[in-house]
C-alpha cells in the first residue's frame, strides 16, 4: 500500500474543507444490510441528481448535495427550520464492500446507495457436523 | 445527566445548544413564546416560511412522500399539511441505523392576517412540497405621493 501518497491527501482535504465555511446539514439517514450488501436511504429534500455528489476514497463514502430552491427575490424570513441549502455526510466503509459497484438512485429528494458485497465475502451458511 | 436520547452524535455543538437553552430557561431569556400550535424543535417535516409584497411562500421539506397523499388545506390564515410516510419496504435484512422519520405528519402553520385563502399554489419538487398563497391587494405597501 501507498502509505506516502495518504499523507499528501490528507492537507489537501482540509483546505477544501477550510474553503466552505458555509453551515453544512447533517441528513438523516436509514442503513440496512442483508446478504448482498448494504442498502443506504438519504433524506436531501432539494437536491436534483445534478447537484449529487457521492465519492468513494479508498474506505470513505462521501455523499454532499446542494438544495437548489427557486425563492423569490427580495423574500423576507419569517421563519426557518432549515438554514442550509449544503448537506454532507460520510461513513467509512468495510473492506469487504465492492466500491467499484455502488448503485445510486434519487426520487422525490431521498437518495438510495446500494453497496454491493464482494462476491468472496457474502455469507456462507456453515454446517456444524455432530461427530 | 443521560445526555440526549433524540441527538445521534451528541457532538459539541449539541451539548453548546444544550446549555445555552438551560440558561436560557433558567433566567428567563427567551423572548419567543411558543405559538399555541407551535411543534418540537425537530418535527418533521422541516418549514421554512418566507414573505414578499405579494405573497407568502411555504417551503415543506419532505422527501420520499407520493404527492397525491398529502393533504394541504387552508382556513382563513390557518394553512394545514398532513401526510404519511411510509417505512421502506425491505425483504430481508437488518437496521443498524433508522434515523429518517416514517409515519404520520401534520402541521399547522399560521400565515399572516392578509393571505387570501382562495389563491393558492402547491407543488411537490424532489421532496419540497412549496405552497404559495397570495396577499391581498390591499394590503400591498403602497406608495405615496408627496406634492
Amino acid at each position: 500500500m501507498s502509505e506516502a501518497k495518504d499523507v499528501v491527501e490528507k492537507p489537501q482535504a482540509d483546505i477544501q474543507a477550510a474553503q466552505k465555511p458555509e453551515r453544512v446539514l447533517q441528513p438523516p439517514v436509514d442503513i440496512c444490510e442483508d446478504g448482498a450488501g448494504i442498502n443506504l436511504w438519504i433524506d436531501m429534500p432539494g437536491v436534483s441528481r445534478e447537484h449529487l455528489n457521492i465519492q468513494v476514497d479508498r474506505e470513505t463514502l462521501l455523499i454532499e448535495g446542494q438544495a437548489n430552491i427557486d425563492m423569490p427575490e427580495g423574500m423576507k424570513s419569517l421563519y426557518a427550520d432549515i438554514r442550509s441549502t449544503h448537506y454532507r455526510r460520510s461513513f467509512a466503509l468495510s473492506s469487504e464492500l465492492d466500491t467499484e459497484t455502488i448503485e445510486a438512485a434519487m426520487k422525490d429528494g431521498v437518495l438510495n446507495l446500494r453497496i454491493h458485497k464482494k462476491p468472496e465475502s457474502r455469507p456462507r451458511k456453515i454446517e456444524v457436523v455432530t461427530g | 445527566m443521560f445526555g440526549s436520547l433524540t441527538n445521534f452524535d451528541g457532538s459539541l455543538f449539541d451539548q453548546l445548544r444544550r446549555i445555552e437553552q438551560e440558561v436560557n430557561e433558567a433566567f428567563g431569556l427567551d423572548p419567543h413564546l411558543p405559538g399555541i400550535r407551535s411543534v418540537a424543535k425537530g418535527t418533521f417535516p422541516p418549514i421554512n416560511v418566507g414573505a414578499t409584497p405579494d405573497k407568502v411562500d411555504v417551503y415543506l421539506f419532505s422527501p420520499g412522500i407520493d404527492p397525491g397523499k398529502l393533504e394541504v388545506s387552508i382556513q382563513q390564515n390557518l394553512l394545514t399539511v398532513a401526510g404519511e410516510r411510509q417505512a421502506v419496504a425491505v425483504e430481508a435484512g437488518k437496521f443498524y441505523r433508522k434515523e429518517r422519520f416514517q409515519g404520520e405528519f401534520r402541521r399547522v402553520i399560521t400565515l399572516p392576517d392578509d393571505v387570501d385563502p382562495d389563491r393558492v399554489e402547491a407543488s411537490y419538487t424532489d421532496g419540497v412540497l412549496h405552497i404559495s398563497v397570495k396577499r391581498r391587494e390591499a394590503s400591498r405597501p403602497r406608495q405615496i405621493e408627496i406634492r
